[in-house]
């Protein structure tokens, strides 16, 4: 390896050829401002803020694109050079709306942190503003490109994580502005509704639709019967909404919480996680016996699922046509329960709490309704709203007592609860398949080389004489690798499961904005981890951990669907998938 | 899954073909945009797209380069063509009120098309005739000496007639 070295306000470096000035200062704790960088995606050098002064060169240089060369002398500080950031900052702020009081992202802006950061106490310029409307034609993510600040954040996660490349920058100059192709809505699209634009934005330029108003109303109104269901990944990260460290789980005072906000009951998703594997895992061992659409892709990602209609639906017939886990837990919320406890579906208003907003587009679409203006599920709230509301309502969260799920689609296993980290569903899966198809009892039960915190991983399982190829992907660039080598053949998978959101729903775009700070930035890994972490050890502390032991899965069974893959389960738990227009490339 | 009709020229569609075999055949997209505007007159939302997919480029980035270059017209020009000269010398004598008064009356901007498909506005540079200056051509016909005050009167004319030859108002 090259070296080169260069002096850095006064201090002497050595780096290895390639490391661009902010990456060396950074080792010497010389903490560059900057806006528009982000090291998970390509470097952009357009926000400026984080020039620095470098001798012989006629303009200051953008510290992020500039790689360092042998014998550079640089200054990150001098007050011409802070003079200039807080003249960008400003200029930013110019095109920008007046609204901070009044925004969503208020107090978590990584605009306004850094204006106060660099001393902007006053607004010297005032030209002309941009002006757009607010484009909310999507139930997921609107769009409101006044507040954009033309970072390209977005238009990058889009096309380099998520490979969907929905984004782009139109026009040029003062009309510059982030779309979808031919400036179409966003629900016209092609975008997967995943919500990492709004993960990654360091301002309110997207941010989801918000459902708490309907939330509010059904609360409210005494002729509902109005339930909610947590998804696994909430518990983990719902603390952060109070300033717990990342990867606290708190799930009894999550429950409590939504009591008190008034909801009937409280139930968890992860019952349908682990309803999921019982289907799925009969979906596999069928397919795997008929030797017929393998691989088996799994399909609780709708933001996947969507990806999949639009960029490969000549492999459809590989999805697995389960619901995902908030479609069958709702869907069982208004025939199931509805039964058991006479009350009329029409009467029941289901919430579910989600770490993501494309749940908020998977609720709505046609197929899962029970009949016209009746989805099985009613609203969908993300984590952010969720956190929003109980504090609107007035809760000591933090100091709140634990309580449980409610009976009986509020138990699950440990394999539930792993549903929301990358690899879970598959490690969940594998726990009960291995014991389906050997008859055998699992010895070793956590099959740690599935989780994928890397992003895409393969692996071989040896169940009984049986090697079973399978691979675990997320971000969805990552399953692209795995869904074009399933189309050439180049390699025969038996069970795939993908993951829109890098590290899972636990990463998801209705999570707890991450608190960008010097060196913490949006999709931040340490965060991602611990949040995982915190389900594997909410699976470990269970005493039944495998789906087919969870004891109101099998009564449920014997009560009301028969056994997995039954006609009515398939009535109630499966669906379908079509394929919709392609814009663009895959 | 049904392959996409392409309804671009064949020869075009060779041509971006050809493009996928040689290096960075996205660095051939604004060579390929060319070819549709000349073959076309404009870039349709349709044939972006086609491009998009034969040349395995995202439709967003055809769009934002599309937009981005004042040459590529996104709309079919109007039945008449519009053209103000912005040259130096038409300039000086008031060419860009003469834009502004088109631009009001017609309702539409330089490089747009009227909703009826009727007019469209262009800025054209120096026409060589500066003695008449300010000039306006609406397709072969040219106006000389125009001024603010006459731009609803040719427009009415124009709807009346049929476009003829060359003819000094």
């Amino acid at each position: 390896m090259k070296y080169v070295n260069a002096i850095i306000d006064d201090i002497p470096v050595s780096v290895v050829e390639g490391t661009t000035i902010m990456e060396a200062a950074d080792k010497i704790n010389a903490h560059i401002p900057r806006l528009c960088y982000h090291p998970f995606l390509s470097t952009e050098g357009a926000c400026r803020i984080c020039v620095v002064e470098v001798e012989g060169a006629r303009n200051y240089l953008p510290s992020c694109a500039t790689v360092i060369q042998e014998g550079m002398v640089i200054r990150t500080n001098s007050p011409q050079i802070r003079q200039t950031r807080r003249d960008l900052v400003e200029l930013l702020l110019d095109n920008h709306p007046r609204a901070c009081l009044t925004c969503v992202r208020d107090g978590n802006c990584e605009l306004q942190n850094l204006a106060y950061k660099l001393g902007v106490r006053d607004r010297l310029f005032a030209g002309e503003r941009k002006r757009h409307p607010i484009e909310n034609s999507s139930v997921s993510v609107i769009r409101d490109a006044e507040k954009c600040i033309l970072c390209r954040r977005c238009v990058r996660v889009c096309s380099e994580i998520q490979g969907v490349h929905n984004l782009s920058q139109m026009h040029r100059g003062f009309r510059t502005v982030v779309t979808p192709a031919f400036e179409a809505p966003m629900d016209d699209s092609v975008c997967i509704k995943c919500g990492q634009c709004i993960n990654v934005c360091p301002t309110a330029a997207f941010i989801e639709q918000d459902a708490t108003e309907i939330v509010w109303k059904a609360l409210e109104n005494p002729d509902l019967h109005v339930v909610v269901q947590t998804a696994p990944a909430i518990r983990a990260a719902i603390g952060e909404g109070w300033n717990l460290p990342a990867g606290t789980y708190v799930t009894g005072k999550m429950v409590t919480a939504l009591r008190r906000l008034g909801f009937d009951a409280v139930f968890d998703t992860d019952f349908a996680a682990d309803l999921t594997i019982m289907e799925e895992s009969h979906e596999l061992i069928e397919r795997i016996k008929k030797g017929e659409n393998l691989p088996l892709i799994t399909s609780c990602s709708p933001g996947w699922i969507k990806f999949l209609e639009h960029f490969y639906p000549e492999l459809i017939p590989n999805a697995s046509s389960c619901k995902s886990p908030m479609q069958m837990e709702s869907t069982l919320l208004k025939t199931y329960y509805a039964e058991k406890m006479g009350i009329d579906p029409e009467k029941i208003f289901v919430v579910a709490i989600m770490p993501c907003v494309a749940k908020k587009y998977e609720a709505r679409r046609p197929e899962h309704y029970m009949k016209e203006n009746v989805p099985y599920t009613d609203a969908v709230l993300t984590t952010r709203e969720l956190i929003w509301m109980i504090k609107a309502y007035g809760i000591d969260f933090v100091n709140l007592p634990d309580s449980d799920f409610d009976a009986p689609l509020g138990y699950s296993t440990g394999a539930g609860d792993i549903f929301g980290s990358t690899g879970g569903v598959m490690e969940a899966a594998l726990r009960t398949a291995y014991e389906k198809i050997t008859g055998e009892k699992i010895q070793e039960l956590e099959f740690t080389n599935v989780r994928a915190i890397e992003g895409l991983r393969e692996a071989t399982i040896q169940i009984g004489d049986l090697s079973l190829n399978v691979a675990v992907s997320n971000g969805l660039n990552n399953a692209k690798k795995i869904l074009e080598k399933i189309k050439s053949g180049e390699k025969q998978y038996h069970l795939v499961e993908i993951m829109a959101c890098p590290g899972g729903c636990v990463a998801g775009g209705g999570q707890p904005l991450v608190n960008a700070g010097d060196y913490v930035y949006p999709l931040d890994s340490e965060t991602v981890r611990k949040r995982q972490m915190a389900l594997y050890r909410i699976d470990e502390s269970k005493e039944l951990r495998k789906s087919h032991e969870n004891p109101f899965i099998i009564k449920l069974y014997e009560e009301f669907l028969g056994e997995p893959g039954s006609e009515k389960a398939h009535h109630l738990l499966h669906t379908t998938y079509e394929p919709k227009l392609p814009r663009g490339i895959k | 899954m049904e392959q996409p009709i392409y309804t671009l020229d064949q020869d075009i569609q060779d041509f971006i073909a050809n493009c996928l075999n040689l290096e960075h055949p996205e660095s051939y997209l604004i060579a390929a945009l060319h070819k549709v505007q000349e073959r076309y007159g404009y870039l349709s939302e349709k044939h972006m797209d086609e491009v998009a997919h034969l040349l395995q480029v995202p439709t967003s980035t055809v769009y934002g380069v599309a937009t981005f270059y004042h040459f590529f017209k996104l709309k079919p020009a109007g039945k008449y063509k519009i053209s103000i000269c912005l040259g130096t010398a038409c300039f000086v004598k008031g060419a860009d009120l003469v834009l502004d008064a088109f631009k009001t009356e017609l309702g539409c901007g330089v490089g747009e098309t009227t909703a009826d498909g009727m007019f469209s506005i262009e800025g054209t540079r120096c026409l060589g005739v500066c003695a008449l200056a300010p000039v306006v051509t609406i397709n072969e016909q040219v106006f000389g000496n125009v001024k603010p005050t006459q731009v609803t009167e040719i427009l009415h004319k124009m709807k009346e007639a049929k476009p003829t030859g060359a003819k000094t108002y």
